[in-house]
């Protein structure tokens, strides 16, 4: 799993059925020594907003587990809202 | 997921065995401000509507394949949706 911030939302009406009802967050991704890894398109689970710093799994077998799909194409997933990180023994603040 | 712009399509005659019937669009991976980064790649279409000039995001690894009708299909990457809007929040 990765660390991420929630930057904004994807909006789209075309797409495969298994996104349908599903909610997706374009997430920043964090490499905890302040710099950006990127970002990915995940879909959410947990109803994080704008500015939430969260978890992310990039894994198609789990994401697939988490959504109860047999199958589906379906990788990244917004799994957790964070509300502490700790790094080298150090708190880190969430915003 | 990753953001990209269609920019064009492949047509191939010859393919490998479980590409046939696939649509293959080219395709340019954006960062989030939809410029262009990294390098074109070749990706199915999964929505079977998207054309050139379109916003869309695509999958890639095996979950690919589980993007089109027929699952076992050698592919590593999908177009799975076309973006109508992106929300970003102003950094």
């Amino acid at each position: 799993m990765k660390v991420g911030r929630v930057a904004g939302t994807v909006v789209s009406t075309i797409h495969i059925p298994v996104l349908d009802a599903h909610r997706l967050l374009l997430c920043d991704l964090d490499n905890l020594d302040g710099s950006r890894a990127g970002y990915t398109i995940a879909v959410d689970v947990v109803d994080a907003g704008v500015g939430d710093t969260v978890l992310i799994l990039d894994e198609g077998s789990s994401a697939r587990q988490i959504l109860d799909l047999e199958w589906g194409a379906i990788r990244a997933v917004v799994v957790g809202i964070v509300d502490e990180l700790v790094v080298d023994g150090e708190m880190r603040k969430i915003d | 997921m990753q953001l990209g712009r269609v920019l064009g399509s492949v047509v191939a005659t010859q393919k490998a065995p479980g590409l046939e019937g696939v649509r293959l669009l080219i395709v340019q991976p954006l960062d989030k401000a939809a410029r262009a980064k990294g390098e074109t790649l070749v990706a199915a279409d999964a929505v079977s509507m998207a054309g050139p000039g379109e916003l869309v995001y695509f999958v890639a690894s095996r979950e690919a394949a589980e993007a089109l009708s027929d699952r076992f299909v050698p592919v590593d990457h999908a177009v799975v949706g076309i973006v109508d809007q992106l929300h970003l929040e102003v950094e």
